[in-house]
């Protein structure tokens, strides 16, 4: 190949358009089939939770005390066999006696006595049960003493079962995926401002301001970690947004770190001293030189910060320090499962899933970035 | 001449490497063959496939690589024999040497150890007879102080020590042959004329051939009977060396032949104006030190120099690893702190402090010898080049400095519609165009030239001295061209200085010093690069 | 060496001291205190309880006392569990957490050693993939799901484990607790493992031992494996220091009598002396597996020198 390449166009008009190493990385991470499954999983995992609440038929909040801890299925409830307990449960609670019942259609008639006359306000009780709706009186016995009563089967799906207290698992488990989200994204963000201005700081300054930067780090890193989490829950109350702005600005640290190395190498790059040599400022040499440089793993960092925050998220809540009922996040449900392993073990099984998915999907996007923005290290 | 017998074959050898860019084929079918006791050099710039060629034979290919063909050692398939069976092969038919001697031994382990390890392993000898033999062994590559050596650590000896037990450990079995790639491209100029004798000398003694991959022709021309000649994955040209040398016919090797930079520079008249001048300068680095670690160690980088740059002139600066010839340099820019003074254009500048020294930082600029690392990867060509602009003549339109760059980049030789594009889609050479470009487009008055060409490939080096040299005379410039390579140095500059440890050993006219050199230093340094004859081998 | 132990052991000292003291007044400038919860009590109980434990006295002096107490070995009784002093509670429940935590760390860091070597060793093939899912699932599924699904997989359905309690330390009881603990730790050091080793794999001497026809075990254990051990050293050392000083998670689900609950419940309770004391002991702990690592380093680097 010859290096000359001598062009007596006249001041070439048109320029080729270079790739540059963002359209280079971009290209790669194309090519990465696990990062981009991860990517496009993430982004439907984010869609349902925002949307997903709003099309499921329950509130996360609504309790029906009727199906408690019920185990998840595609068919609806109630199933036929505890039509006769619901119904029971209904009819006892208006003091009167089943004579009767039979189901048509999806109706159910249902004949009642009592020694005392029979109120019709009864029906409410008919009514506030979760398996009926739609309640009639059909007839009334001339004497007041019997009346028939009709209500049709409401029927309502669980895909993912109920939890203890009868609380429907699959807005719970959306509804929670909305707030572990939403907080790994924000305090992964307060983390890397904070660890992107302090570490380039000390990097960019150096020298004595530098060490004393570093070493507060240091000290800050040799506390453990949980003690300070914990100082910040009994500081903070229990007040989540405080809260996880602070876990943010616990989480700063490796940031700083990392910013700070890369911040003394690029300072050390020839690139930056000829810039110097040209006298170009400080200011100039930041920010043509250094930010389009650091970038990369920051943004790498950042991937890998969002899973980091999750689990932590995850984790206080498992202890009861983090999100509070009735709001909810993975941590919570997971927790609430793990006590409730013998009995209904779906509890667990759904919001770990999600939880553990969400955190793979984050984790080879992260690794996909790595291998994309930095080459060399396969 | 007569034929000996061939000890090692090349048949149609293809290598093939798999990459994020898809396959790229780094040999493409290539023959050599190597007679018994005979010295093949491979010849080739970087790229060529010389190495890979080597070390797919001798089944030391990066994990993505693959190798198709056959490499026969008597009778024996390399690429195809079992692991037990190759190792019976390696290392004790045929070793290799390797380009990085800082490297290429175990940090973790003495160097007694590791070169006992391979002597037990093939020889089946007993540990006290394997010492005994390591010992002999670096005798023979005569290391000083065998004994202690053998109970040193690597990071204990220099980088051209390292390279003598590599030798100790590839001839402790006895080989066949010896593969030696480029081992002496990454020492100093001086022990690498060392090295190259004890090589030398080791194959009269013990008769093994010799397999030198080298870009060097002034090695090739000393020491090998034969030589292949490869270019991008193929060989191009081969045959007995003289033949070579003497009738090349094909074009590649012709232009590599001819790509020893030519020509000598006039000196300029000597009532020329002292652009830059240097009284005392001394440049002092602390190492160590600090909170609880004690007082530093002191190094003087520059003791004490004075140098005085004319209008027009170009004063090279030679000397080897270490002496001091960069800091120099940068030292005159005032790019790090010096004593003594430093004048630029009659001002006193050793004061000035950095906002003083911006508006004369385009007069006095500054040419890397890296060209990947000192181009900002996340830039495009044209930021590149017109960075200095925004510093100096911050009242030009984003147009006008396009036509700028547009300028520039056609003034070294470069097509302005690559201004787009970005660091990494040029080679070596075009980058180090693009790095001429961006001091140029300033019009400074000096520019100090920080070994520009060191990195480049032998033909890409004399066009880059041939455009330094239309550049300073179409714009009268003042060079200061710190080198260790010799012979560039001699085609560029007019006065030469040379360094060691920091002070100047030797100063004059550069023809003057080349044709009579009055230091011993000099001598040495001299000889090494420039005398053909000393290493001449067979004949 | 011995010389550079020691005064390692001295800079020590300011560094303990920087972290009890930063611990006491964060503690104390928190709200709330360790009696306030005990709704029972009445204020003379109260008072008299602070008086007792000289938690009326100013702040400073509070600190003296307690650094005083400390120098003498002294951590003070425990405020929520009148019963124990600081010490015995440890006394209890540290051996018991360290035994947990020393068998996880061992084995994480043997069959993570090894999982990363037969990854690095097959770069970009099937065992290669296997480890890195193997990896990624230990370190992205969190202790507080693993724990559960052991106790229902071998607990609940194959009968194999209980599901929980110390049993007086029976090897059935520790094998729930360990694997939890284990799995990401294993996790990380098989990814530590194979990323060094693929270096090292790489580094020009191992080109050099292959070269002089050296056999696959010396290339690989004798000369790889040995560069590649020092991330993993670095690593061991802060991971031990906070294994074994308990994990509040296996500890809670597991319902084991360790150490790891009482930082959390110490601290939500302003249980200042049991808080503290926790503080002390993973000080403590980290320091000297920092120690270790570097005599580590030492041992396996030649280059590294401590005169």
């Amino acid at each position: 190949m010859t290096d000359v390449t001598a062009a007596p166009t006249p001041a070439a008009a048109k320029a080729v358009v270079g790739r540059s190493l963002w359209g280079d990385a971009w290209a790669r991470l194309k090519a990465n089939k696990a990062a981009m499954i991860s990517l496009y999983y993430l982004v439907f995992m984010a869609v349902i939770c925002v949307v997903g609440p709003y099309f499921v038929p329950h509130l996360y909040t609504t309790i029906y005390p009727d199906y408690v801890r019920t185990a998840p299925s595609f068919s609806p409830y109630p199933r036929a066999e505890t039509i006769e307990t619901s119904l029971g449960d209904a009819v006892k609670r208006m003091r009167v006696d089943i004579k009767e019942w039979h189901q048509e259609g999806d109706r159910v008639f249902v004949t009642v006595t009592s020694s005392k006359k029979v109120d019709e306000r009864n029906v409410r009780y008919l009514e506030r049960s979760d398996a009926f709706d739609n309640v009639t009186i059909d007839s009334t016995s001339p004497d007041g003493l019997e009346m028939v009563m009709s209500a049709s089967v409401k029927q309502q799906y669980f895909l993912f079962g109920t939890d203890n207290v009868g609380r429907d698992l699959l807005s719970r488990t959306l509804m929670a995926g909305r707030i572990s989200l939403a907080i790994g994204l924000l305090a992964g963000i307060v983390a890397v401002v904070i660890g992107v201005i302090y570490g380039a700081t000390a990097g960019f300054i150096g020298g004595k301001t530098d060490e004393i930067m570093m070493r507060i780090v240091d000290v800050l890193y040799s506390l453990p970690f949980i003690f300070f989490v914990i100082m910040l829950v009994v500081f903070f109350g229990r007040n989540f947004i405080l809260m996880f702005l602070a876990v943010g600005a616990v989480l700063w640290l490796d940031m700083a770190r990392i910013v700070r190395g890369q911040a003394l190498s690029i300072r050390r790059q020839e690139y930056v001293q000829a810039a110097e040599a040209m006298g170009v400022s400080t200011r100039g040499i930041v920010r043509r030189h250094v930010i389009p440089n650091l970038l990369g793993p920051v943004v790498i960092y950042m991937t890998l910060l969002v899973p980091q925050v999750i689990l932590l998220e995850s984790f206080l809540s498992f202890l009861g320090l983090g999100v509070q009922e009735p709001m909810t996040s993975w941590g919570v449900l997971i927790s609430a499962g793990a006590k409730n392993i013998g009995t209904a073990n779906w509890l667990l099984l759904f919001p770990a899933f999600f939880l553990v998915s969400t955190l793979f999907a984050l984790n080879f996007i992260g690794d996909g970035l790595r291998d994309a923005l930095d080459p060399k290290d396969r | 001449m007569s034929t000996p017998e061939t000890v090692l074959s090349v048949n149609d050898l293809r290598v093939r490497f798999r990459t994020l860019d898809g396959v790229v084929e780094a040999v493409k079918g290539i023959n050599l063959k190597v007679g018994a006791g005979e010295t093949v050099a491979i010849v080739g710039e970087s790229g060529s496939g010389k190495s890979q060629t080597m070390m797919a034979a001798m089944r030391l290919l990066a994990s993505n690589g693959e190798a198709t063909g056959s490499v026969d050692y008597r009778g024996r398939n390399l690429l195809t024999l079992s692991k037990s069976g190759l190792n019976e092969v390696r290392g004790r038919k045929i070793t290799m040497i390797f380009q990085e001697p800082m490297t290429s031994l175990d940090p973790l382990y003495t160097i007694g150890n590791q070169l006992i390890e391979p002597i037990q392993r093939h020889r089946k000898l007993g540990a006290a007879a394997a010492r005994e033999e390591a010992l002999k062994l670096l005798k023979l590559v005569k290391i000083p102080d065998p004994e202690r050596r053998m109970k040193s650590y690597p990071y204990e000896m220099s980088g051209g020590q390292r390279q003598r037990v590599m030798i100790a450990m590839a001839l402790a079995n006895d080989p066949d042959i010896l593969i030696a790639d480029e081992p002496t491209t990454a020492l100093d100029v001086t022990i690498q004329a060392q090295i190259l004798t004890l090589l030398a000398e080791l194959q009269q003694k013990l008769g093994m051939a010799i397999v030198f991959i080298t870009h060097d022709l002034g090695i090739v021309r000393r020491f090998a009977d034969r030589v292949y000649v490869m270019r991008q994955g193929e060989v191009v040209e081969e045959g007995v060396t003289e033949a070579v040398f003497s009738k090349p016919t094909h074009p590649y090797t012709k232009m590599l032949l001819s790509a020893e930079p030519t020509g000598r520079k006039a000196p300029p008249a000597p009532n020329a104006p002292i652009l830059l001048q240097g009284r005392d300068v001394e440049v002092v680095f602390k190492i160590g030190g600090g909170f609880l670690a004690g007082d530093p160690m002191l190094l003087r980088a520059v003791d004490r120099i004075n140098i005085a740059l004319r209008k027009g002139q170009t004063i090279g600066i030679v000397g080897e690893s270490g002496s001091g010839k960069s800091t120099l340099g940068r030292a005159l820019l005032r790019l790090l702190g010096s004593e003594g003074s430093i004048r630029f254009e009659n001002r006193d500048i050793s004061k000035a402090d950095k906002g003083d020294m911006r508006p004369l930082r385009r007069e006095l600029q500054l040419v890397f010898q890296d060209p990947f690392g000192s181009l900002s990867p996340r830039m495009t060509v044209g930021q590149i080049i017109t960075e200095g602009l925004l510093v100096h003549e911050p009242s030009l339109s984003a147009k006008q400095r396009d036509a700028r760059a547009c300028e520039a980049l056609e003034e070294v030789g470069l097509d302005p519609i690559m201004r787009n594009r970005y660091p990494h889609e040029f080679s070596g050479g075009q980058r180090q165009r693009i790095a001429i470009a961006r001091a140029m487009i300033l019009k400074p008055k000096v520019v100090v030239l920080d070994e520009p060409t060191s990195a480049l490939d032998r033909s890409v080096q004399k066009q880059i001295v041939e455009l330094l040299r239309k550049l300073q005379k179409d714009h009268d410039l003042s060079y200061l061209f710190i080198s260790h390579d010799l012979a560039v140095v001699r085609a560029m500059a007019d006065y030469l200085i040379v360094m060691k440890q920091g002070k100047i050993v030797e100063e004059g006219m550069t023809d003057a010093i080349f044709d009579n050199p009055r230091e011993e230093y000099t001598q040495t340094l001299m000889a090494a690069a420039m005398d053909p004859t000393k290493f001449r081998l067979s004949a | 060496m011995l010389l550079y132990v020691l005064r390692r052991l001295l800079t020590a000292i300011p560094t303990l001291f920087v972290i009890v003291t930063l611990a006491f007044f964060l503690m104390r400038v928190a709200p709330g205190g360790p009696f306030n919860q005990e709704r029972g009590l009445s204020p003379e109980i109260r008072a008299n309880l602070e008086a007792q434990f000289g938690l009326g006295d100013p702040l400073w002096l509070q600190y003296v006392n307690y650094l005083n107490n400390l120098l003498h070995g002294n951590f003070g009784p425990s405020y929520n569990l009148p019963d124990f002093t600081v010490t015995e509670l440890f006394a209890a429940g540290l051996p018991i957490s360290a035994q947990l935590g020393a068998s996880a760390l061992i084995l994480a860091l043997l069959l993570g050693s090894m999982l990363g070597i037969i990854a690095a060793l097959n770069q970009n093939k099937v065992g290669d993939y296997t480890v890195i899912a193997i990896a990624t699932a230990g370190s992205t599924i969190p202790t507080f799901v693993i724990a559960p699904v052991i106790q229902l997989v071998f607990g609940l359905t194959w009968h194999l484990l209980p599901i929980g309690g110390w049993g007086d330390g029976a090897l059935l009881n520790k094998i729930g607790p360990i694997l939890t603990l284990a799995l990401p730790q294993m996790a990380i050091v098989a990814r530590l493992m194979r990323g060094s080793m693929i270096e090292s794999l790489r580094s020009h001497h191992i080109r050099t031992a292959r070269a002089m026809g050296l056999s696959d075990w010396s290339v690989v254990v004798k000369h790889a494996l040995r560069g590649a051990v020092l991330p993993i050293v670095s690593f061991a050392g802060p991971a031990a220091a906070a294994l074994l000083t308990g994990s509040v998670i296996v500890e809670t689900i597991f319902s084991i009598p360790g150490v790891g609950r009482y930082f959390v419940e110490a601290a939500l309770n302003r249980d200042y002396t049991l808080v503290m004391g926790t503080v002390v002991v993973i000080a403590i702990f980290t320091i000297l597996f920092n120690l270790i690592v570097d005599i580590m380093y030492a041992v396996v680097d030649p280059r590294v020198r401590y005169d």
